[in-house]
């Protein structure tokens, strides 16, 4: 009864016509992850910071970086929360399936956090410095989704 | 050179969680006209306008066309500022600048939101990176709540302190008149809320609204002859630091900390808690009321808890911080920012009703964005040198 005071607007069966870019330091990285299950990291000449995702510049020093390290894929859990309410994925137009568990993992040799998810069987082990590794698809394309998880290790 | 320039006037609607009786151009005008009143000056007076939203939420791009009706913006200079949830914050440092640079006497900042109209959190997602941050994002809450469990790991605070904030917001917002939410809860009631994203609970966090604010600056040439005891500006900073949301230190709040110490700097302020007298600090959820205080130089790292245990923070404490309720109580987003500023100013200027606290000389606000951009202004009585 209450939609019917609404103007909804529907695109049907139309896709979201996006078509993003991630460049060449995105694309390195989804090429090793897909191909080698290697992680890809970027350090700075100058500050020596280690970036994940990598990228071209270092916004702070502002100076180009082509350093190319591998870091983890063992890593811990720098900061995390598990997500208890349901919405909807703005991605996909399905509702997220909580709960689930929300991972800012710090690979071993990066210094900034990537951002995925963590599996919530055992809550309790589910703690900031937790051991983690990912679990990787068994079938790679290329993409953020070439790691399905990442479950705690001790 | 720059021009001083001071906040004359303030306007903002009744902030509700949904507003059906007016469409987004009423709204606005709304908040306008409380503003002219306020200030007691025509449309005719408004040199230019700077106006902002949260542009997703609406899904209107060309939010400064689309509003002259209610802004008045008809044949002005009128710039749309959006900077996410900074944007309140935003608008009225680019008017602040527009009035300083002399080239406009008198400028009409407005920032609005009608979060009605959409999907919120589904909104929010749309602003962030689609490749790296995406896939796991829920809105702006989880990555409140990853600051929140980084905060406690870091420091040992617990649920009950996060808790604490909030209670004391809800019963502030008993005071004011314009507030959406004016329900005093207990801590039990907070901690025994629906878990949404640990640590946060369902009354750790704002509730979403429709809400428009108005704000109506002049330059030092006529200030005082427009309102004699004008709300003076006597500093701003701005930190947008993200590029991407893994990028922050979880736990600590560079973007404030940073911010402030330029603040405090810029307006020869030595001690912060001892030469601020109110905070209106854009605080979404309770566990930023202790860690950006902390940012803030208020207290040291690790010290917010018990400061605020000892009620420091409440009306009539030493150093009260958001007397309206603040964002717990009330987030038009795209205005939430601004209300802050203009609930400062009225606290500044002596004009804040059952909400003021007695002798006011300087006052802060401040504007805050989920990817952990922090914008801020020094409100003070006396004219700055």
């Amino acid at each position: 009864m209450a939609e019917k005071e609404h103007i909804i607007i529907e695109s049907g069966d139309a896709i979201q016509p996006f078509a993003y870019t991630v460049g060449m330091y995105g694309s390195k990285f989804f090429a090793e992850l897909r191909d080698n299950g290697r992680i890809m990291a970027v350090r700075c000449p100058k500050c020596k910071k280690v970036y994940i995702p990598p990228r071209k510049v270092c916004g702070e020093c502002f100076v180009e970086m082509n350093d190319w390290v591998e870091v983890g894929p063992k890593g811990v859990i720098g900061t995390f929360t598990i997500l208890r309410f349901a919405f909807i994925d703005p991605e996909t137009g399905a509702q997220k399936p909580v709960p689930y568990g929300y991972g800012f993992i710090k690979f071993d040799g990066a210094d900034t956090l990537f951002q995925h998810y963590i599996s919530v069987e055992d809550e309790k082990k589910i703690k900031i410095g937790a051991r983690v590794e990912p679990v990787f698809s068994k079938n790679p394309t290329g993409s953020m989704r070439d790691i399905e998880y990442f479950k705690v290790i001790d | 050179m720059a021009k001083r320039v001071a906040i004359v006037g303030t306007g903002q609607t009744f902030h509700k969680s949904h507003r059906p009786d007016v469409n987004g151009q009423e709204l606005i005008n709304e908040a306008v006209v409380k503003a002219l009143a306020d200030a007691n000056l025509k449309m005719k007076d408004i040199d230019a306008i700077v106006i902002g939203n949260m542009d997703h939420f609406e899904g209107i791009n060309y939010v400064d066309c689309w509003s002259v009706d209610g802004s008045g913006g008809t044949m002005k200079p009128i710039i749309k500022l959006t900077t996410g949830g900074t944007t309140g914050c935003t608008v009225a440092i680019g008017g602040y600048h527009l009035v300083g640079s002399g080239m406009f006497d008198k400028v009409l900042v407005i920032g609005w939101e009608k979060n009605s109209e959409s999907d919120t959190t589904g909104a929010i997602t749309t602003a962030f990176d689609p490749v790296w941050d995406r896939q796991v994002f829920a809105g702006a809450i989880s990555g409140l709540a990853a600051e929140a469990q980084a905060y406690i790991a870091r420091y040992g605070a617990t649920d009950r302190d996060g808790a604490r904030v909030s209670v004391r917001d809800r019963k502030h917002a008993m005071n004011n008149p314009y507030a959406q939410l004016r329900k005093e809860v207990t801590l039990e009631e907070v901690l025994a809320s629906p878990m949404l994203a640990d640590p946060i609970h369902l009354l750790d966090v704002c509730p979403r609204s429709d809400g428009a604010c108005a704000v109506i600056m002049a330059s030092e040439d006529t200030a005082e002859k427009i309102c004699p005891k004008p709300d003076w500006i006597w500093a701003t900073a701005a930190r947008h630091t993200y590029s991407y949301l893994g990028d922050a230190d979880f736990g600590r709040l560079t973007s404030m900390k940073e911010g402030s110490q330029e603040l405090w700097k810029k307006a020869g302020i030595k001690e912060p808690r001892k030469e601020v007298d109110v905070i209106e600090l854009y605080q979404p959820y309770s566990f930023g009321g202790l860690i950006w205080i902390e940012d803030m130089g208020i207290v040291g790292p690790g010290e917010a808890p018990r400061y605020i245990w000892d009620g420091n923070t409440d009306m009539g404490g030493e150093l009260p911080i958001n007397p309206s309720g603040g964002v717990i109580a009330t987030n038009p987003i795209g205005a939430t920012g601004l209300i802050r500023c203009a609930e400062a100013a009225m606290q500044v200027m002596g004009k804040a009703e059952g909400r003021q606290v007695p002798d006011v000389n300087f006052a802060f606000s401040s504007g805050f964005g989920g990817c952990f951009w922090t914008d801020m202004i020094l409100h003070g009585k006396k004219k700055p040198k």
